[in-house]
């Protein structure tokens, strides 16, 4: 078997599953989010922390729930990362300093999971578990969260209330998140993933000596990988021999990474009672995946580039045995779904392969997505598109029976424009520090590729970066945690309020004026209103970026 | 704790909170990886290692692949060196001479995984292409048969998993271990 039929196979064996799950899944998730009973657990839990599970949030006071308990999140964090040397398991290593605990604690709680340390070296295991773990599960919850409360904004008629967060809360991280992710750990066991208390220090064939690192490691990936959070164990995340041990691991990985966001298009057309309009949200996600997983598997794989071609294959960053065809599709997963884990470097992608990554990140994360964030993201983007389509043909808008006026087009806007706009002040602030460019690891063009990366990542709440640019000045701590908070936060305001202002409406009826939008001629129109938005926004930034990297590479050769 | 609860203040909703996440702490944070830990003394399997660094200079070796961090296991790390940084251009020059003179072997014939760091610097495995041209010299160096090398090459080549995942890759670790135990046995 040669290499593209093993690699053609390993996509439609990935494609095979998910088609597979999505509507057992997406049912049982819609199930778990709209079911009256509370388990016997549950009831007790929600006494335990003085929750009344029965009373419904307003939006106001549901955004409030999530700020609150993410702000509490970052606190604790915060507090376990600066002061690890006194938990248990904890290595002798010291606390972190504040600027990278801050960083950290706020990576993860948004979901980001960007990492300026190195995980094997730096963090005790009880930081890793029962710090970044935790998190790693409730940020993910949050964002399936607010997207549930998104859909019923849509659904309700006028009560003006979107849910009880603490209510979705539970219930995804006890009944979706935590099941899978216990399956997925034990997979991952099987294919050899390390699940110990205790460095080993061993000695080698020649006769030296090498510690092996140890800790929790199969626990904290299959959550990492489920919960589209993507912050690796050790310092090299997936390409790291005991994190992601075998080809079979890789699929396993790339597959948890996609299950809950392409499922969560079918909860979605299940709790709206129309399935095809999932269906058409899921066809625009997978038309975006699939362009950019084919431009960035043929640069790949045909060793596009110097380097490359001085090596005769596009193997700098790569592991042997995942090749180009297992890299790049764990690349454009690990950025098309907002989880930032890689199992190659990034900044020694081709330029059209690291381009691509660039690119799925700032699609805004809809193709198709993190956890939850994905597809309120995608709704959005699809109010825009009815918006769109209203103005040429005159019509007020409507979406799923909700009229999109001034209220919901001011929100929407205010989204697309929030995260774009961190991203290109936080560029633009770091090229203009002189200190930047010996951050950077790579000079020209690619030294500016690494800081774009950056923001992006920070701001889409991705994580992966090009690593060679070193960010643990305070500067770069600092900086990218703010991208972080206020590309997950504003925009999570933003979605709430959007929906309580869509909850306090009467649908109105369907009429032949109405603009289907469970057509493939809507979905089409979907994906074009992304590009055009991404495009506007960031063509400049690429320009200067990989697409003059590509463009210089192919006419030096 | 009842309907006047509307959940709106927001002292009152962190406090909730925070309670939620100390348990979420203990539940997801202590019991799952123990569990998970549990489970894994019971699944069958061996946990996988990680790469040695066999370096080009040293004869009597199967080589690995060059390692941004000379096989350290508490640093893995890629050189994150960019697709057309001149430094890198330079290390793959400097690596093909490298490999073809102690190979003795046309500098074009060398394999690209040998020309490049991996992802991790840990990566245990060699292209069963890269193992192929380095059976002459080990054979030679160890005195032992080359039919012996080759056949130990070939019990430690893995093909793709489940017949289609991931590429051939040969454990250069697992091969040279055996192959210092096929030195004992021929003692």
């Amino acid at each position: 078997m040669n290499d593209t039929l093993s690699g053609l196979l390993t996509i439609a064996a990935l494609a095979g599953l998910l088609a597979l799950v999505w509507a057992p899944l997406g049912d049982y998730m819609a199930r778990v989010m709209t079911g009256t009973r509370h388990a016997r657990p549950e009831r007790a839990l929600y006494r335990l922390v003085g929750v009344d599970p029965e009373a419904q949030q307003s939006a106001r006071s549901y955004a409030t729930s999530v700020l609150a308990f993410s702000a509490v999140g970052i606190v604790l964090l915060v507090a376990i990362l600066m002061g690890q040397q006194h938990l248990p398991f904890s290595r002798d290593l010291p606390g972190m300093p504040w600027d990278m605990a801050v960083n950290t604690a706020v990576s993860f709680v948004t979901n980001t999971n960007w990492q300026s340390y190195a995980g094997e070296s730096t963090l005790g295991f009880t930081a890793q578990m029962a710090g970044l773990a935790v998190q790693n599960f409730l940020s993910a919850a949050v964002g399936i969260c607010v997207a549930v409360a998104l859909v019923r904004g849509f659904l309700a008629s006028r009560s003006g209330t979107i849910g009880n967060f603490w209510v979705d809360l539970v219930r995804v991280t006890g009944r979706i998140l935590l099941p899978v992710a216990v399956v997925g750990a034990v997979l991952l066991l099987t294919q050899g993933v390390v699940q110990s208390f205790a460095d080993q220090t061993i000695t080698t064939v020649t006769g030296g000596s090498q510690v092996v690192p140890g800790g929790p490691v199969a626990s904290q990936e299959a959550i990492k990988q489920l919960g589209t959070n993507g912050g690796g164990f050790f310092n090299a995340n997936s390409a790291h021999p005991l994190e992601n041990p075998t080809p079979f691991a890789n699929l396993l990985q790339i597959f948890l990474m996609l299950l809950v966001p392409v499922a969560l298009t079918r909860t979605f057309g299940t709790m709206i009672g129309s399935r095809r309009q999932g269906l058409t949200i899921l066809g625009a996600m997978a038309a975006l995946f699939t362009a950019s997983l084919a431009v960035a598997t043929w640069a790949e794989t045909t060793g596009q580039g110097a380097a490359a071609r001085a090596a005769g294959a596009a193997m700098e960053g790569k592991e042997t045995q995942f090749g180009a065809w297992g890299s790049i599709l764990f690349s454009t997963a690990t950025t098309s779904t907002s989880t930032g884990a890689v199992n190659a470097s990034h900044d020694s992608l081709t330029a059209t392969g690291g381009g691509a990554a660039l690119v799925n990140m700032m699609l805004g994360e809809v193709s198709p997505g993190g956890v939850g964030s994905g597809l309120y993201g995608m709704l959005v983007m699809a109010v825009v598109t009815v918006f769109v389509a209203g103005l040429m043909v005159g019509r007020t808008p409507e979406l799923l029976g909700k009229k999109i006026g001034r209220p919901e087009i001011t929100r929407v806007a205010l989204y697309t424009l929030s995260v774009p706009a961190i991203v290109l002040v936080g560029i633009g602030v770091a090229i203009a520090l002189p200190a930047t460019n010996d951050a950077l690891g790579n000079s020209g063009v690619h030294g500016f590729s690494e800081v774009v990366y950056a923001f992006t990542s920070a701001a889409n709440n991705n994580g992966s970066a090009f690593g060679g640019i070193t960010v643990t000045s305070t500067f770069f701590q600092v900086a990218l945690a703010v991208a972080m908070l206020l590309g997950r936060f504003v925009t999570i305001a933003l979605v709430l309020s959007l929906a309580g202002s869509l909850a306090r409406q009467r649908p109105v009826p369907t009429t032949a004026g109405t603009l289907p939008t469970h057509t493939v001629l809507f979905g089409s129109l979907l994906v074009w209103v992304v590009l055009l938005v991404t495009g506007l926004t960031y063509l400049p930034s690429l320009a200067l970026g990989p697409i003059a990297e590509a463009l210089t590479n192919g006419v030096i050769s | 704790m009842n309907v006047s609860l509307t959940l709106t203040s927001t002292g009152r909703q962190a406090w909730v909170g925070l309670r939620l996440l100390l348990v979420a702490t203990v539940l997801l944070g202590v019991a799952y990886p123990a569990a998970v830990w549990a489970a894994g003394r019971a699944v069958p399997g061996d946990d996988a290692t990680i790469g040695q660094d066999f370096p080009v200079a040293d004869d009597g070796w199967f080589h690995g692949r060059p390692s941004a961090n000379d096989y350290d296991g508490l640093a893995s790390a890629p050189s994150n060196l960019g697709p057309s940084n001149p430094d890198l251009l330079a290390l793959i020059d400097e690596r093909r001479a490298a490999i073809a003179e102690v190979e003795g072997i046309d500098p074009a014939l060398v394999p690209a995984d040998a020309l490049t760091a991996s992802g991790s610097g840990l990566d245990p495995f060699i292209s069963p292409e890269y193992a192929t041209l380095q059976v002459d010299r080990v054979a030679e160096e160890r005195g032992l048969p080359v039919t012996e090398v080759e056949q130990l090459v070939d019990d430690h080549t893995s093909g793709r998993q489940l017949g289609f995942l991931g590429q051939p890759r040969v454990d250069v670790v697992a091969l040279n271990r055996a192959l210092d135990q096929a030195l004992e046995g021929a003692d």
